[in-house]
């Protein structure tokens, strides 16, 4: 470990902290350590090999789908699976489901990335598209709703579309590339917006074991600064560009928050994750119950899942249905207007838990 | 992101000439050009370059639109990595880090979708 502050102007003047041999090449953030970039490779590979194995995420023989959207941390985590799953024997069929929301300009170019990672990894690819299951892409469902409110309509869309492509490749279980910072930044989401159901589950590093595929995070203490290192010296393929819509979303200050806090103190990333694995929620908090959606059978904790009852808003010309908390149940006369002129929501969104999605 | 290679063009006895690469989606700051060859002017009196130099001026040469994406304040927004010769800044002192002739200084922005 470094001592002191005394930081030398120029790097050659110390050496990797973990080899004594080489030039460092980076400052980890998790550590502050000076490392080189062969041991940068090792540490990171052997730190996510020792999360996979320390959390059991795997068994062998399982068919695992890696959640890719050509970006970096799915480019990296596509990378990484595979060598470990090499070099350690995991013994998995691993496969690269992608999905295609249908946001011109942004993801036709991603695509075109996961079909090169298809090639460059040898994993075999399924894309499955919003418009092929819902009948609506994200532009088409943009221009109804407006510029608000986005991800929320493209989150809860995605999550399902994970899971019939999931489905229809007959995997065991689902990965996705989701980084320390991504959830840090749920965490303080969470907090917030007063999203208890939601803060409880969000630092779990597999989820959605009582559903229909389960689904786990190998890169949950990985620092994004990490990933776009390790993707950067390895020269490895991905695609940059911020989503078009996502200027709008509030996770946006969550981000900013954190990466101002990782200025200052890096170690707060792994630290609010801790804190969120050790928040327990009162026994006198009123929970959502898990049960399955009237209409489609997937799980839900209200009568209808979130994708139905956006869906439906969408097909019936009502965009707002679904979005922000329903008026006029709190207190019993609430406002009639609301609840006439929103028909059946009120039977749809029934219990008051829970909010929005990010 | 593509590889790149370093060179110097004639420059002045007062200037010093670098490599800028951007990526990560900051190449759309600067009409989309990824890699730049640049001749920094040295102020008078000024031995040497510095990475806080180097910023400001790439704040008002390089960067054609919404400057708030690249820098805050004195430096970089935080999300954005710098590497001088493929070694993170941070090793080096961040904005302190000396500049040499024919340096070559990565931009990447880590502030986009996974």
């Amino acid at each position: 470990m470094e001592e002191g502050n005394k930081i030398p102007k120029s790097a050659s003047s110390r050496l990797c902290c973990r080899c004594n041999e080489r030039k460092p090449a980076l400052k980890r953030p998790k550590t502050l350590e000076q490392i080189c970039r062969k041991c940068f490779y090792e540490v990171f590979e052997e730190e996510i090999h020792q999360v996979i194995v320390g959390n059991q995420l795997f068994k062998a023989g399982e068919r695992v789908a890696i959640g890719a959207s050509g970006g970096k941390d799915s480019t990296v985590l596509a990378y990484v699976m595979s060598e470990l799953n090499r070099r350690h024997n995991y013994g998995l069929d691993l496969f690269l489901l992608s999905v295609d929301e249908g946001i011109t300009g942004y993801r036709d170019d991603s695509l075109e990335t996961v079909k090169r990672n298809e090639v460059q990894y040898g994993l075999p690819l399924k894309i499955v598209s919003y418009k092929e299951l819902y009948g609506w892409t994200m532009d088409e469902i943009v221009k109804v709703i407006g510029l608000k409110n986005n991800c929320t309509f493209c989150g809860v869309f995605r999550r399902q579309a994970l899971d019939r492509g999931a489905a229809y490749l007959k995997v065991d279980k689902l990965v996705t590339g989701h980084n320390a910072d991504d959830i840090a930044e749920t965490v303080l989401l969470n907090i917030l917006r007063g999203d208890v159901a939601r803060l409880s589950r969000c630092t779990s590093i597999t989820t959605g074991e009582d559903g229909p595929i389960p689904r786990c995070k190998p890169f949950k203490y990985t620092y994004e600064k990490e990933i776009v290192m390790y993707a950067y010296f390895k020269k490895l393929d991905y695609f940059s560009t911020e989503c078009i819509y996502s200027p709008n979303a509030y996770r946006g200050f969550a981000r900013e928050f954190i990466k101002d806090l990782e200025r200052i103190r890096p170690r707060a990333i792994v630290d609010i994750i801790k804190s969120g694995e050790n928040f327990r929620i009162s026994t006198s908090t009123k929970m959502p119950e898990q049960g399955t959606c009237e209409r489609c059978g997937y799980i839900s904790s209200q009568k209808w899942c979130k994708a139905c009852v956006l869906l439906e808003g969408l097909n019936r010309g009502l965009p707002k249905l679904g979005i922000g908390r329903s008026r006029g149940l709190e207190n019993g006369n609430g406002n009639r207007k609301d609840m006439e002129q929103n028909g059946d929501v009120r039977s749809i969104e029934s219990k008051q838990c829970g909010s929005l999605d990010f | 992101m593509s590889p790149f290679f370093c060179l110097c063009s004639t420059g002045s006895d007062v200037a010093c000439c670098y490599w800028i690469c951007c990526s990560g989606g900051l190449e759309l700051l600067c009409d989309s050009v990824k890699m730049h060859n640049v001749n920094v002017d040295l102020e008078n009196g000024l031995e040497q370059l510095t990475m806080k130099d180097l910023l400001a001026w790439a704040r008002t040469n390089l960067i054609k639109e919404r400057p708030e994406m690249f820098m805050k304040g004195d430096t970089v927004r935080p999300g954005v990595l710098v590497l001088v010769n493929d070694c993170d800044w941070e090793l080096s002192g961040q904005l302190d880090t000396t500049l040499q002739e024919k340096d070559v200084v990565v931009f990447i922005s880590t502030l986009h979708g996974g």
